[in-house]
């Protein structure tokens, strides 16, 4: 029976509705109605909030250190993520499986844990970070970390290395380990496979991975909210506030759906660039 | 002295010795095959001549020098790997470029030799194509010419041909010979198939349990082999009466061995016979000359050179 496939999909696909577009598309909407002190939300459609949203340079601050916190979170988890999953790759039982436990264990933890973790290790001019750091007469005054964008870059960069890791450690594994010796018996150095044998051959699996960190990264909120505070906000920390704090549900809606559209353009253009530029070679 | 030269090399594994003792010399230009089962040490041999593994003991010298004494990236041998081992991210030209690149051989005149090595195994018109854009016939003759370009004092063959299909396969060794001639590079290949060991090879090495049973030229470890090892294991046998004989040079005449056919198998170019006898089982290959043959449950009588 043909129908029979498309009646199977049905119970996903209204799971799916109820809880990802409908209330998407009433965000949207929302984003498009009145808003006013005294008279709270008035069901219109107005561009009040888009024009607010896209006019002043207090939004665009916000998103600019948003989209800037995310390139340097995805660019620290990069260069540390890698090279770790690289080592990792090469361990062998069972220190492979003990450091993926080490390196995947995080994620058992509450992100909140761990980020009031380096509230501790950060806070105030005595926190223990400052503390060693000048003990190793590396720095001569305390350098701050609690509500800057540095510690707000740290702190994430630690949350979101596992999924920089796992990434990378995929496309190791779809490595043909003799390829590594047919470029030492041709004559190719240790650091010389490294860079043009091995790096060229994960760099997709670097870059997905690097999606889903600046995904992550530019859409967290209890790291920035705790980190950050309210010093130092980003989108999702703005969003929130507004629908919280200042009950401008509308205006809070247009910053959720810009930084929404904001990643899904930036995801899907990193995609097709990646898909354009390795087509030949991977399949 | 040998141009290539192993000497008592041996290398353990906890207590299991994967090669054990094996004694080598290799001339100049020659073509030697490492043939045996899987687990013999044939691959291991060849990975310690690479320098990929490290032997516990013996000691390898080529052309008199002390070849462990030297780094695998320094030892300038030309390695053709089971599964290629082609980079993918690079085109053909820049496959077969890299090692020349490594050696600090200018942009011209890498262009013309990888060209004159990719027209030499017949690729001239790929060198732009990615690995992934070929066939597997294609892929082998990439890395063929990858470890030939860099001019290697030996070439190392490790089951070259085991990944393509049979009738590619017998093309390619054919091709491989010619093209071992034309450039005279001494060559070590290791295989676990016989035929492909007999075809190519000046002098085949018949490895068993890390150890070299027989050394010698495939005709004559063929014709006489030295264990019973080395009998079976290139091609098939027969043991009557406590003696060795191959069933090609058993034939059907009037008197002789006395027997039944149990099975009679058409192979194209030869029937192959099994005949009961007083003796036990015997196989018996026929050339297929288009002559009569017995059928099957017919009594034939068997004689071979040195049994009337």
């Amino acid at each position: 029976m043909r129908a029979a496939p498309y009646l199977l999909c049905v119970p996903a696909l209204v799971l799916f509705a109820g809880v990802v577009i409908v209330p998407l598309v009433m965000t949207v909407l929302l984003s498009f109605h009145d808003w006013g002190q005294y008279k709270g939300i008035e069901p219109v459609f107005i561009l009040k909030n888009w024009q607010e949203v896209l006019g002043d340079s207090y939004f665009h601050e916000m998103f600019a250190r948003t989209f800037r916190i995310a390139f340097f979170v995805t660019l620290l988890a990069a260069v540390f993520g890698a090279p770790e999953a690289y080592i990792l790759n090469r361990m062998r039982s069972p220190w492979r499986g003990i450091f993926l436990l080490v390196i995947l264990g995080p994620l058992l933890i509450s992100v909140v844990a761990r980020t009031l973790g380096w509230a501790l290790l950060f806070g105030g001019n005595s926190g223990i970070v400052n503390k060693a750091l000048m003990g190793m007469g590396l720095i001569s005054a305390p350098l701050p970390f609690m509500f800057t964008e540095t510690g707000v870059v740290i702190a994430l960069a630690h949350v979101l290395m596992p999924y920089m890791v796992l990434a990378v450690w995929a496309s190791l594994q779809r490595l043909d380990p003799q390829v590594e010796n047919a470029a030492v018996a041709l004559g190719a150095g240790p650091f010389t496979v490294l860079r043009r044998i091995v790096l060229p051959q994960v760099m997709p699996g670097i870059l997905s991975g690097a999606v889903i960190v600046f995904a992550l990264a530019a859409s967290a909120f209890a790291t920035p909210s705790i980190i950050g505070g309210r010093r130092l906000k980003v989108a999702s920390t703005l969003a929130y506030d507004e629908f919280l704090n200042t009950l401008n549900w509308p205006l809070g809606a247009a910053v959720a759906v810009l930084l929404l559209l904001a990643l899904v353009a930036i995801v899907w253009g990193v995609n097709r660039l990646v898909e354009r530029r390795y087509a030949q070679v991977f399949a | 002295m040998a141009f290539l030269e192993l000497e008592k090399l041996t290398k353990s594994f906890g207590a299991h010795n994967a090669v054990d003792g094996l004694t080598l010399g290799v001339e100049k230009g020659e073509f030697v095959a490492l043939l045996g089962p899987s687990g013999c040490g044939k691959t291991t041999t060849l990975q310690m001549i690479a320098g990929f593994v490290e032997p516990t003991s013996g000691a390898i010298r080529l052309g008199g020098k002390d070849l462990l004494a030297i780094r695998p990236a320094k030892r300038g041998l030309g390695i053709v790997f089971q599964s290629y081992a082609l980079f993918p991210h690079m085109t053909v030209a820049e496959n077969v470029g890299f090692g020349l690149e490594m050696q600090g051989v200018g942009a011209a005149e890498r262009r013309t030799r990888v060209g004159e090595t990719l027209e030499l195994v017949g690729l001239g018109a790929f060198a732009s194509r990615f690995p992934r854009q070929m066939s597997g016939g294609q892929q082998q003759r990439v890395a063929l010419a990858r470890a030939l370009v860099i001019r290697p004092q030996i070439l190392l063959l490790d089951e070259p041909l085991s990944n393509l299909d049979a009738k590619l396969r017998e093309g390619m060794q054919i091709e491989l010979r010619q093209i071992q001639r034309t450039v005279g590079t001494t060559t070590i290949l290791v295989t676990h198939d016989q035929a492909e060991a007999m075809a190519l090879s000046d002098r085949i090495v018949v490895m068993n349990q890390g150890r070299a049973e027989q050394i010698g030229p495939p005709h004559e470890a063929y014709e006489r082999p030295a264990t019973p090892f080395v009998a079976n294991f290139l091609g098939k046998t027969n043991l009557v009466d406590g003696a060795t004989v191959r069933p090609e040079r058993i034939s059907f005449v009037a008197a002789g061995l006395a027997g039944t056919v149990r099975t009679r198998i058409f192979q194209g170019n030869h029937w192959l016979f099994q005949v009961d006898t007083g003796a036990g089982l015997v196989t018996v290959i026929r050339q297929n000359s288009g002559e009569a043959m017995p059928g099957e449950g017919d009594a034939v009588h068997l004689a071979w050179e040195g049994r009337a």
